[in-house]
């Protein structure tokens, strides 16, 4: 009786998952030519609310990058019977036709990020034979599709702001290239985001919170996880009980050090911010500009210890213009909550 | 005649046509509304070995153009007719940024860039043949920094190609090696040509003119590419660079004085001849140590075995600008002789002597003026110092390094 209850239950299940989620379409992932539509891929079940299909697993960054305060929904796919395996250091190491999933969103109000929320643009990076490729799909006005937009686009995004106020962010959808601007490493496209570092911290699943490292592990997606729990993990930058340094070095780690590293597309600067960037002269203490340009703000080192007003990095974060900020790409908006940390980090400086 | 005929006479005729564009194997793009994210698609979708057109025109476009396929042309009608105009730039730290192998730009504008002209970064064979790099409001610090600005590459040819305006500097071959800079024009930029941090570079046939200074080898700390070395610097006009210096400060070209015809800071093995040096205000040749502090235990701030040989000097001196110009008037007094050395040595060669092999030679026609300044010991005593004006005192030579090749050369010439 039980058991016949058990293959029902099991043949509806079977049953339910055939009409309402086919699977993830590992074909068009490892095609050569990017799908039209993001819907061809299959990745999600419920795109409007951006519900995952089965083996698409959400996750979360400690201190992610900031684009323009807006919000993100990230995922991964790995296909069934593989496994990433894990990198101490680096980005996690993963296999073929690996899907890392991204889609940007922004609420109707800055200061309820939850409420209204509209989907803006959708960003793949997948692992095929030949590297990983960046493809970015805009979504439909209404929301029943995202398209390939190879060349970019730029949107105008009206929302009300942390004051209040009406603003339209011109929201930049980047290119194949401009995604490898800051996806290489080695002069190869590269994923930035899924180190140990950044996700070794807890993540409210369906079935319970778990930390991130041990629920893929136990998915069975991620292997190599060090047993004596000595692993990495960035620090939470708008996390105030942690030291200043920390939060200031691991904010630099992520929104910067992608380019300004020895492998990186900014390497020519000599300005490296990784984590593990230990030469003060390399991570901008006293460093003085090279090929800064009217970036250098009139002003002698990237980082001049007590002195963040007099600082090249906190002048080139806070600038909106092209030929001065800095990130390059992916930011029309100055982030102010992490400037105010990261002066008072550099004042503290001796 | 029967129309089965008419298409048997046609199929001839198709195939010519199609040889004819598998010949250019490219595309071609024309100014218009949707151009900017034509051209941006077609740079993403080249194939290797293929060309992009540029047909005559202003092409607006307010992000930054980026191509990383390998073997790709683009090509326009001429510098002076095709025009990518970024005066509404948006986004981008350059105009146009390529990271591919052997790419060829030539016959087009790049003009008001927020940030740099042209980039090319890590990119082995890269040729800049009549381009045009301007920024249209004249000499501004809002400028960008550099014109051309291959970094980190190899094989760098840049020819027959203008830039105007950078306030930093106009051609600009940093960390990078193989390199030749020829038959260019510079003019209005703080520094015309510069060559930082790089080896094997041939620099010759410019004019450089009305920048704040002329031709600049230099080599920096802090960056990963250091050492540069074996450089060349002949039959280049240097004339009239008299335009105040608009870098923003910080940068090291800040420093640089107005009228400042070629000046070599650290580098090693590097050579000046046979150039025409006119009306340089500050001084025609200055060699000198790097003059900041620095934390980096790799780096050598002392220019290291340089030959000034066979250059023709006039005017000049007269009108020595800035920090720099001070200090050498402090001690030269005006006129500030043709040729400047500021005479730092690494102190224990100051305690004791430098070997041949690392000394500073200069080899002139008579009636050339030099004065080394002895800023050492100008610092310890200046009671006592008075500067080496004694030529003959720097009377040898060093081995010449041989002239650069360029692969990109070899199948054209």
């Amino acid at each position: 009786m039980v058991i016949r209850l058990f293959i029902s239950l099991a043949i509806l299940c079977a049953a339910a998952a055939e009409v309402f989620a086919a699977p993830v379409n590992d074909d068009a992932l490892m095609a050569a030519k990017p799908a039209r539509t993001l819907s061809e891929y299959n990745l999600f079940n419920d795109p409007k609310k951006q519900t995952p299909n089965a083996g698409v697993v959400p996750y979360d960054l400690i201190t992610p990058l900031f684009t323009d305060y807006a919000s993100k929904y990230r995922f991964v796919y790995v296909p069934a019977g593989k496994t990433a395996e894990y990198r101490d250091r680096e980005v996690i190491e993963f296999p073929l036709g690996t899907t890392l999933i991204k889609t940007f969103a922004y609420p109707a109000d800055l200061r309820r990020p939850d409420e209204t929320v509209r989907i803006i643009e959708t960003r793949l990076l997948i692992r095929q034979e030949n590297g990983w490729k960046a493809w970015p799909y805009v979504w439909d006005e209404d929301l029943g599709d995202a398209r390939l937009k190879v060349a970019g686009k730029r949107l105008e995004i009206s929302v009300t702001d942390h004051d209040g106020a009406p603003l339209v962010i011109d929201y930049a959808v980047p290119n194949a290239n401009q995604c490898k601007g800051c996806h290489a490493l080695n002069k190869e496209i590269t994923p930035i985001g899924p180190s140990a570092r950044n996700l070794n911290s807890d993540y409210p699943y369906d079935d319970g919170t778990d930390n991130q490292l041990a629920a893929w592990t136990d998915r069975g997606i991620l292997s190599g996880v060090p047993q004596s729990g000595d692993i990495p993990r960035a620090t939470d930058w708008q996390d105030a009980s942690q030291p200043l340094e920390a939060r200031a070095r691991s904010y630099l780690d992520v929104n910067c050090a992608h380019c300004h590293r020895l492998e990186g597309p900014a390497s020519n600067s000599g300005l490296f911010l990784t984590a593990w960037e230990n030469d003060p002269p390399t991570w901008g203490y006293r460093k003085r500009p090279v090929a800064a340009g009217r970036g250098s703000g009139n002003l002698e080192y990237d980082i001049d210890p007590g002195n963040a007003a007099g600082s090249i990095l906190i002048y080139r974060m806070k600038s909106l213009d092209p030929g001065i900020m800095m990130p390059e790409l992916g930011r029309s908006m100055a982030h102010k909550e992490a400037l105010i940390m990261l002066e008072e980090w550099i004042n503290g400086l001796d | 005649m029967s129309s089965k005929y008419r298409v048997f006479l046609a199929l001839p005729l198709l195939f010519v046509f199609c040889l004819a564009a598998g010949a250019s194997g490219g595309v071609s793009i024309v100014p218009g509304p949707n151009a900017a994210e034509q051209l941006q698609e077609a740079l993403i979708t080249a194939e290797p070995g293929s060309t992009i057109n540029l047909a005559e025109g202003t092409y607006v476009l307010s992000d930054g153009l980026s191509l990383d396929i390998p073997d790709v042309t683009i090509r326009g009608a001429g510098m002076n007719k095709t025009v990518l105009s970024f005066g509404d730039q948006k986004a981008g730290g350059e105009g146009f940024l390529i990271t591919s192998d052997n790419v060829v730009l030539e016959d087009f504008a790049v003009e008001d860039t927020k940030g740099d002209g042209i980039k090319s970064k890590g990119a082995d064979q890269i040729t800049y043949r009549r381009i045009r790099v301007a920024w249209s409001g004249g000499p501004k610090e809002t400028n960008g920094a550099y014109g051309i600005y291959p970094v980190e590459s190899k094989n760098v040819l840049v020819e027959e190609s203008v830039v105007t305006g950078a306030s930093d500097a106009g051609i600009y071959v940093g960390q990078s090696e193989n390199i030749i800079v020829r038959n260019s024009i510079a003019t209005h930029n703080v520094a015309g040509i510069e060559i930082e941090n790089s080896k094997y570079a041939d620099v010759y046939g410019n004019t450089v003119t009305h920048n704040t200074g002329g031709i600049l080898v230099f080599d920096l700390p802090n960056l990963p590419v250091m050492g540069g070395h074996s450089v060349r610097v002949f039959d280049n006009q240097i004339v009239d660079n008299d335009t105040p210096n608009f870098a923003p400060e910080g940068n090291i070209v800040g420093m640089v004085a107005k009228g400042t015809g070629i000046m070599v800071m650290a580098n090693r093995n590097v050579h000046v001849f046979n150039n025409t040096l006119k009306n340089n205000g500050t001084v025609h040749v200055l060699i000198a140590t790097y003059p900041n502090e620095f934390d980096d235990d790799n780096y050598m701030p002392h220019p290291r075995a340089v030959m000034i040989r066979g250059n023709t000097y006039d005017g000049g001196g007269t009108e020595p600008d800035g920090e720099v110009g001070g200090i050498i008037t402090g001690v030269t007094g005006t006129p500030v002789p043709d040729i400047v050395w500021d005479g730092v040595v690494p102190l224990t060669e100051w305690m004791t002597w430098t070997s041949d092999d690392d000394r500073i030679y200069v080899d002139e026609a008579d009636g050339t003026t030099f004065a080394n300044l002895y800023m050492i010991q100008n610092t310890l005593y200046p009671w006592s110092t008075s500067p080496d004006r004694d030529i003959e005192d720097y009377a040898g030579t060093v081995p010449e390094p041989k002239a650069v090749s360029l692969p990109q050369l070899q199948h054209t010439n």
